[in-house]
């Protein structure tokens, strides 16, 4: 399967490091995957404005990636949602997509629903699978409590994106897992973070992600591990601005899973962007043995 | 005499000109947190910061620069090979032209002790030179009129520049082709240098001039016999041949000169070159003078914005540098267009009708706001809509040759138009997560929270109020134009099916936030639901409930009876914002592509 990976928006500019770590990690499991320059917005923040121009902005990115017989591997969650909707959307209507082919027509691109749209998750559970995953890993997590956050427009509407079951999804926790953490149970694990209100209602914001970070505590989790720039910028860089190093908040820091799993495959912190993090998360590389090294309990390498 | 007149009066109009327009970067401001301050003051600290950069290591990086991306302009090449390949023909061209031709008596004379301008290799040389700069024009016009996948709107100011470049250029060749063919300038230089020549030798030179260099003689035409020829050429090889290579070196003039062979007798008698050097001469004169108020101020501004903003750090810079390296960027816009090629939600046009969208049109607009220019409140508005579709993605600014921070100017531009208190439906956006996490704690509380307020109250009564003229009833859309943008999705059964069991309001995690202050909501989802089938769209778009919903999907996953909750809420949205903006001026007059 040939791979375009679809840049979100959101990381090009202000999480440069989620791009980088993006790129070692595929580059360390094997993952080849081509960058269209041509990509544009997968229209997601058009939504609440004109659902339309939501889906076309969606469509010229399925019909670019289709003129390049590639399918889309996404890793922000609102741009997989919003291209796999527009896809939903567009095959049931044959008017709009007629619509929608003509305003591609300018730019020479035409839409016809070839190109798939996947999650990085996808391609690291269904394409390589865990087993695969763990063979290349160097080290492995001990004793390692992860809260694991899947975000809303991974799982839902469950009839439309289909990543996995919308309300007891393992997919995720399985990819946790295979690094050798524990995926733990906690309350709030299928909520919203809070992100798509921040600048618009602060305050909801801030309590939506506080009550997920309070579950994530309660469960003993050592880390909320998330794939959605979205709800890392709402985990680490909204909570690391307005609470630096607080008592309350010390506990639960927040990774992206590329930098989890990047770690257990012998990529430094420079490269998976690390120190670019807010909050600190030298804990989870204390967790840290080399593999096949199990029984040595005493071993730590933090490299 | 008169043209050494015109020639000071476009320099001076140059210079000042110039003055004027960088005067206006110091004069002017897009931020709304810069410290007060004169333009003395600004001009002194920015003279400040220059000075400090030359004599500090930074000095290097901007010769680097300046080498690689202002001479190499390899940020072009990298880019796109075709614009490299024709900016480097205009460029290097007029550079040739400028340095070689126009100012030779100052730079080529003196550096070239046989300089002769008929002489090669410098008839070839500015030739060439000419036909550079012609093929780059071509290749600009083709890919602004012709090709090219979203291109940016061609504005006067482009077309302008095409036009004067062309009249120089134009005239220039014709200039020299009746020249080529011109026998009373043959005369001039008969009289001139062939003095010791014989009647008969005159008469064996004019043939070979006819026959090789097109001269268009009232006297004879050809054929001439072999033998008359030689002798000709003999004479030629004595008396011109030092400063007269063959015409056709002068590759672009020498057709010029063939294509009008047969009015080239027509032409001398109405003296059309004397005519044409006119033409040539204003023309370059106008273009000069035209410089500080035109695209071609880039030749300036495009390096010093390349290497400012090589060596300036935004955090730790001088705020009152920041204001004025912004206002010296909108300079450096030539209005290219790789911007709005590289725009990620430039697609966005297709369906939103406002050129504004497009990073290349923003710039021109920008200026009108920084230097105050009355606007009407439809165009601020539209500014406004552009500016907050922006993805903040920053490709524009990657793409910009000129190496504009053009997301930097974008947020601060925001913030300054936000606090003329044009309501903005855009900032309920979830991008408005970049406004919390950088821009908020520059801006006081009150101008964080008051443009959220102001749209909220817009879009629940109905109207952009205070941008309509006049003061007309609300108007309630009828229940069949509810939908009908978003209709095809949203076909009855979607909502109708809804029983009331309020599933979706259990599940959802804006009511379950504050349970006690869920009246504060407005209408709850399934309200809303019911409120859809009731065409309580004045409840509806008064909810708060629609603005603080996080599209989390958790009430359409939960709903019993498959309603699409979520979506109808987006739909919703939609509606409210375009009832507004209906009410509002209908920003149809201006900027609307």
């Amino acid at each position: 399967m040939n791979l375009a990976l679809f840049r979100c928006c959101v990381t090009s500019l202000r999480l440069r490091h989620y791009e980088d770590s993006t790129n070692a990690v595929l580059d360390a499991l094997g993952v080849g995957f081509e960058d269209v320059a041509d990509f544009g917005c997968c229209g997601y923040p058009l939504k609440n404005f004109d659902f339309k121009a939501y889906v076309l902005s969606s469509a010229r990115n399925l019909a670019l990636a289709e003129r390049e017989s590639l399918d889309m591997m996404t890793s922000c969650n609102c741009c997989y949602g919003s291209l796999k909707q527009a896809r939903a959307i567009l095959e049931e209507d044959a008017d709009l997509r007629r619509e929608v082919n003509g305003a591609l027509a300018k730019e020479g691109l035409r839409y016809d629903g070839d190109a798939k749209v996947l999650s990085v998750l996808e391609v690291f559970h269904d394409l390589l699978g865990t087993e695969a995953i763990k063979e290349r890993l160097q080290g492995t997590y001990k004793g390692l409590r992860v809260a694991t956050h899947y975000g809303c427009h991974l799982l839902r509407p469950g009839n439309v994106v289909d990543f996995d079951h919308p309300r007891a999804p393992k997919k995720f926790d399985a990819l946790v897992e295979a690094t050798g953490a524990r995926s733990v149970p906690w309350t709030q694990k299928l909520e919203c973070c809070g992100s798509p209100v921040s600048g618009v209602n602060d305050e909801l914001s801030a309590s939506l992600g506080r009550a997920k970070m309070d579950s994530a505590r309660q469960a003993g989790a050592d880390l909320v591990c998330v794939i959605c720039p979205y709800c890392q910028i709402q985990f680490d860089w909204v909570r690391g601005t307005a609470v630096p190093d607080s008592e309350e908040d010390k506990g639960v820091p927040s990774l992206y899973y590329h930098q989890l799993l990047g770690l257990c495959l012998g990529l430094d912190d420079e490269a998976l962007g690390l120190a670019e993090e807010r909050l600190r998360t030298t804990g989870v590389k204390r967790a840290l043995r080399p593999v096949k090294k199990d029984s040595d309990e005493g071993a730590t390498s933090a490299a | 005499m008169i043209d050494t007149v015109l020639l000071y009066v476009a320099l001076a109009v140059f210079a000042l000109g110039s003055v004027y327009r960088m005067s206006a970067w110091v004069r002017h401001n897009v931020r709304t947190d810069t410290p007060a301050a004169s333009p003395w003051a600004r001009l002194a600290s920015a003279l400040q910061g220059v000075a400090s950069t030359l004599f500090s290591a930074k000095f290097f990086t901007l010769l680097r620069v300046f080498v690689v991306d202002a001479v190499l302009q390899i940020r072009i090449l990298r880019r796109s090979p075709y614009r490299w390949i024709m900016h480097m023909c205009i460029y290097g061209g007029f550079m040739l032209l400028l340095l070689l031709h126009a100012l030779d008596a100052h730079i080529t004379a003196r550096l070239f002790s046989g300089y002769q301008s008929s002489a090669n290799p410098y008839v070839f040389i500015r030739d060439f030179a000419g036909a550079l700069v012609v093929l780059g024009v071509l290749m600009a016009v083709y890919r602004r009129f012709v090709g090219g996948p979203r291109r940016p709107p061609t504005r006067d100011a482009d077309t302008a520049l095409i036009v004067v470049l062309a009249v120089i250029l134009l005239s220039g060749i014709m200039l020299k082709g009746t020249k080529i063919t011109s026998y009373t300038r043959y005369q001039e230089m008969v009289d001139e240098y062939g003095v010791i020549l014989d009647e008969e030798e005159t008469k064996l030179l004019e043939a070979y001039w006819v026959e090789e260099f097109l001269v268009a003689s009232p006297n004879m035409e050809g054929p001439f016999d072999d033998r008359a020829l030689e002798k000709g050429e003999a004479l030629h090889e004595m008396a011109c041949a030092e400063c007269h290579p063959k015409p056709y070196w002068a590759f672009t003039s020498y057709a010029f000169a063939v294509a009008s062979q047969r009015v080239a007798p027509t032409l001398d008698q109405q003296r059309f070159p004397d005519f044409m050097w006119w033409v040539h001469y204003l023309a370059c004169m106008i273009g000069l003078a035209y410089i500080p108020f035109s695209k071609m101020f880039h030749f300036f501004t495009t390096p010093l914005s390349l290497m400012t903003n090589a060596v300036m750090d935004k955090e730790t810079a001088d705020p009152l540098n920041l204001a004025t390296k912004q206002m010296m960027e909108l300079d450096a816009c030539m209005h290219c267009g790789a911007c709005t090629l590289a725009c990620s939600v430039g697609i966005a046009v297709e369906e939103v009708p406002n050129e504004y969208i497009l990073p290349s049109e923003k710039i021109p607009a920008i200026k009108e706001l920084a230097a105050g220019k009355p606007l009407t409140p439809q165009k601020e508005r539209l500014i406004q809509q552009g500016l907050h579709l922006c993805t903040t993605c920053n490709r524009c600014a990657e793409a910009c040759p000129a190496g504009i921070q053009l997301t930097d100017l974008w947020l601060a531009v925001k913030e300054t138009l936000l606090r003329k208190g044009i309501p903005e439906p855009l900032l309920l956006s979830p991008l408005s997560v970049h406004r919390s996490v950088s821009v908020k704690e520059r801006l006081g509380a009150e101008d964080y929270e008051k443009p959220l307020e102001s749209v909220r109250e817009a879009l629940g009564t109905g109207s952009l109020a205070e941008l309509r003229r006049d003061p007309a009833p609300l108007a309630v859309p009828g229940p069949e134009k509810l939908f009908d943008a978003a209709e095809r999705w949203m076909k009855p059964e979607v909502y109708a099916t809804c029983y009331r069991c309020t599933t979706c309001t259990s599940a959802c995690p804006v009511v379950r936030d504050d349970p006690e202050g869920a009246e504060k909501l407005g209408l709850l989802p399934h309200q809303i639901m019911y409120a859809v089938k009731l065409r309580q769209w004045d409840l509806i778009f008064d909810s708060k409930m629609l603005w603080d919903c996080l599209g989390c999907y958790q009430c359409q996953e939960q709903c019993p009876q498959s309603v699409q909750v979520a979506d109808v809420l987006y739909l919703l949205k939609n509606r409210a914002i375009a009832r507004a903006m209906e009410n509002g001026p209908s920003g149809q007059e201006e900027g609307v592509i």
